[in-house]
């Protein structure tokens, strides 16, 4: 039982350490057989051209959303709880984009017995451009 | 040259409005379903040990394994749930470009192997603007689930995006 962040130690401004994936196949197929979301346009070039998508095929919003939660498990740790993530899909996931989960603090407040952390995240691809901008509340422990 | 729409509401979404579905079941959540969503969502990495070591699991505060918040019990259903009637259609019958604008979940109750998800939704609201699609339309679906103790497990808000076909993105 490791305790990864504390409340009392997080600051407005803090930045969550980057969380990185390069996407392909490997990762859409393998994530379509868990979801069970076999959309052509994931699948094949020419289902994702006929999607307007020149490129081809392209990524499942629903494994952007995953990546957002994954990066804030791992920088909280077990200890801790995320209470909420939002996120908008605002550019296609090309195949071979590398990804990369950003968060800053925005905010914190203690509610009853919760200590809350605000944050604005993003999934950042390997040209700098935003494409999903989001929010997470997290629930942390305090420092004893 | 297509005539310009006054509006891409149906009748049918009015009727909807509000009014929750049927509740739906999925089948007990399985250890093995919990272990292979993990390392699918995390690949090429080993996923954290909570999601598939009982005994590192047994020293945090869940006591047992958890599901990672996102893993969706309700895939691989035997029978498929059929698109609702209209959903993308404008009122005149045009067929509508639906897309995934995006989310936002409230967590509970983490889920647990073993556990049983009740899920039900509703259309919760909707709005239409002019964007780079011409008019489009945001459909919002609030969309809960329940555990097998009626705890709040997670509820989403989902954006569903429509435009007429034929706009390019």
């Amino acid at each position: 039982m490791t305790v990864k962040v504390f409340y009392n130690d997080v600051n407005v401004g803090d930045e969550m350490p980057a969380w990185s994936r390069q996407t392909d196949f490997m990762h859409w197929n393998r994530y379509a057989a868990v979801n069970d979301e076999f959309v052509p346009f994931h699948m094949d070039d020419e289902a994702g051209r006929k999607a307007n998508n020149e490129q081809g095929a392209f990524g499942m919003g629903n494994l952007r959303y995953a990546y957002i939660v994954n990066a804030l498990q791992d920088w909280i740790g077990d200890e801790a709880e995320i209470r909420e993530v939002g996120c908008q899909y605002r550019a296609i996931n090309q195949k071979h984009d590398v990804l990369t989960v950003t968060a800053r603090v925005t905010d914190k407040k203690q509610d009853g017995d919760a200590n809350l952390i605000f944050l604005e995240t993003n999934v950042v691809n390997q040209e700098d451009q935003g494409t999903c901008p989001g929010h997470a509340v997290l629930v942390l422990p305090q420092r004893p | 040259m297509a005539e310009l729409q006054e509006s891409l509401v149906t009748e049918d979404m009015g009727t909807r409005k509000g009014v929750w579905s049927d509740g739906r079941r999925a089948p007990p959540i399985a250890r093995s379903d919990i272990r292979r969503w993990a390392i699918a969502t995390y690949w090429p990495e080993e996923p954290p040990r909570i999601y598939w070591d009982d005994e590192y699991a047994a020293t945090t505060r869940y006591g047992s394994i958890i599901a990672p918040p996102d893993f969706n019990p309700f895939a691989w259903p035997v029978q498929r749930m059929r698109t609702p009637p209209g959903a993308a259609a404008a009122p005149d019958g045009r067929r509508l470009t639906s897309m995934n604008g995006g989310q936002t979940d409230t967590y509970g109750e983490p889920m647990r192997a073993d556990d049983v998800i009740t899920s039900r939704s509703r259309l919760r609201d909707w709005e239409e603007r002019q964007g780079r699609n011409g008019l489009t339309l945001f459909v919002y679906n609030e969309t809960e689930w329940r555990n097998q103790d009626d705890k709040l497990v997670r509820l989403r808000v989902s954006t569903g995006v429509q435009f007429e076909a034929g706009h390019k993105r």
